[in-house]
């Protein structure tokens, strides 16, 4: 079998030469990360969040090392605005990537969502991937992402302007993301992604306080794969839709760890911030992993451990 | 952006905990101003470090001991091969030096001042530079600079050596184009001694260190800046202190 149809998976009729698709926020648009390798040997790209205006996002520092295995970060969505990515960063993408693309898009408010996904409706982007992380201004501060009534409400509004799949980006920081995974779903959504950061915090003892200016942050890293392993497996046993499995995942023993929960294609995070190679190494050692481990197509183990 | 692998030299004591180390590996592109972004064992993210200087492949970094990332580097042999990011940031703006530009260092702000007078030097300008510590023993590359042909005025806070004082102390009201690294507080002083007719090295926590994550992004006059890509030297006027 041709080598590189043995990494292909397809999500919502999109065919992606393999799983892999970097994070939102911690790959920019690709251009610092082109200056290293070829990035479409990427199966996809989730680029950096956008909202509806610029955001300068958060206070100083908001990046920091957590412990050895993770770090924390409140950037708060810094970005250009949904009108500037279109006009520039968007085509500057397209003109030296051919993979798929993924839009992800965060919003403040139900109409901060639907402006902001109607214009990216009309633009070459593959998938729109919903971040329901963000707090509702209308509600308190409370996350979209925290309540099933809340994570359904942005889905079905977000459905009624696109005809791109839409993929709800949902947050572990709740008590049961079965629930808002299945609210999701039966909202419309076509695929879900998960999870996000981990709400987190660490303290600087010299210094006497939080190591980020925003006190708590969204903790990152392998220190989380396992609860996000969890919550994949979780949701992949209670719905229907493609999931994207995202949260601590630095190596190719991880993609399938993540595939075999349920996901369909996986985001890599926080590892391309201390190996810019990581996504590269992966793709290229998944085809000898899967000899070792006699898996002759990725999507022969998709959600292998959930089949009785 | 380049990931190299780099051999240590040499990794030796300074000052108080200030440490030098020379690493043996491929320098090239490497610009006065900017710095690398060193893997440690046992840590997380990487720890970014100036460029104190570049000869015959051999880079030469000083650092200080801030915590456990900087404590393991202090400890690491000879021998031992460091997966290093090089030519990251921006780097100084020689073309504007003029003919007899000021450099001003405090603390770990002295390394990077190093590579840009040796520069300067070699293109002919008459450089000055001043160098502020806290106390005697925490001051390094005094004789270094001076042995570059440079006009050397040391200052520390409680006079246990040369002029006693800040940085400011040593001014002499020229209108000299400048270049500065330092703390945040140094360089605001400088800034309202000296005017904005130079440029400042910016130091923020950084994430990636080259660009992709935005942690490091500080407010401009023109706009929000990455200190580790549209920096970490920027024009003085630009910034907002």
């Amino acid at each position: 079998m041709n080598m590189n149809n043995r990494l292909q998976i397809s999500l919502s009729g999109i065919t992606l030469a393999n799983p892999i698709i970097p994070a939102s926020g911690t790959y920019g648009f690709g251009d610092e990360f082109a200056e290293l390798y070829d990035i479409n040997c990427l199966g996809g790209i989730s680029f950096k969040g956008t909202t509806r205006e610029a955001r300068y996002g958060n206070p100083l520092p908001r990046i920091a090392e957590c412990g050895n295995y993770g770090m924390i970060n409140a950037v708060g969505l810094q970005n250009p605005g949904v009108e500037h990515v279109i006009a520039h960063e968007l085509p500057r993408l397209k003109s030296h990537y051919n993979g798929c693309i993924v839009a992800n898009v965060s919003g403040f408010s139900v109409q901060d969502y639907v402006e902001t996904c109607a214009l990216l409706d009309k633009e070459p982007i593959d998938i729109l991937e919903v971040n329901i992380s963000c707090p509702n201004v209308h509600n308190g501060g409370m996350a979209f992402g925290t309540s099933p009534e809340a994570a359904a409400e942005v889905t079905a509004a977000v459905k009624a302007v696109t005809t791109k799949p839409v993929y709800m980006k949902l947050s572990p920081n709740v008590t049961d993301i079965v629930a808002i995974a299945k609210a999701c779903e039966a909202a419309g959504a076509d695929g879900l992604c998960l999870i996000n950061t981990v709400l987190g915090m660490r303290i600087d003892i010299r210094r006497r306080r939080p190591v980020i200016a925003n006190r708590y942050g969204g903790y990152s890293g392998a220190g989380i794969f396992p609860l996000a392993l969890r919550m994949v497996n979780q949701v992949a046993r209670a719905t229907n839709l493609p999931i994207i499995g995202c949260g601590g995942v630095s190596s190719a023993e991880d993609v399938i760890e993540m595939m075999m929960a349920g996901a369909t294609a996986v985001e890599i995070g926080a590892a391309n911030l201390t190996n810019p190679m990581v996504a590269k190494e992966i793709i290229d050692r998944l085809p000898t992993l899967m000899d070792e481990l006699k898996i002759d197509k990725l999507t022969d183990i998709i959600g292998i451990v959930n089949h009785e | 952006m380049k990931q190299r692998l780099f051999e240590i030299q040499s990794n030796e004591q300074i000052a108080k905990s200030v440490y030098r180390m020379q690493l043996c590996g491929d320098t090239a592109g490497i610009l006065p101003g900017q710095f690398v972004n060193i893997r440690v064992q046992g840590q997380f993210l990487r720890r970014p470090i100036s460029v104190c200087n570049i000869t015959d492949g051999i880079l030469t970094i000083i650092y200080k001991v801030v915590g456990v990332g900087t404590e393991a580097m202090s400890h690491l042999p000879i021998g031992t091969k460091l997966d290093i990011l090089t030519v990251l940031g921006n780097g100084y703006d020689l073309t504007k030096a003029g003919d007899a530009p000021l450099l001003v260092g405090g603390g770990v702000g002295v390394p990077p001042m190093y590579m840009l007078a040796r520069q300067l030097r070699e293109m002919g300008k008459a450089v000055r530079v001043i160098l502020g510590f806290n106390t005697k023993d925490e001051v390094f590359y005094e004789e270094e600079f001076r042995a570059l042909g440079c006009d050397v005025t040391v200052t520390t806070v409680d006079g246990s050596h040369g002029v006693k004082g800040f940085v400011t102390n040593a001014l002499d009201g020229q209108q000299s184009y400048y270049y500065t690294c330092g703390p945040l507080p140094m360089i605001k002083a400088l800034l309202q001694a000296a005017g904005t007719n130079g440029e400042v090295s910016m130091e923020e926590r950084m994430g990636c260190g080259f660009g992709a994550c935005i942690g490091c992004t500080i407010q401009t006059t023109q706009g929000p800046k990455r200190v580790c890509k549209e920096g970490p030297v920027f024009p003085a006027e630009i910034l907002i202190l």
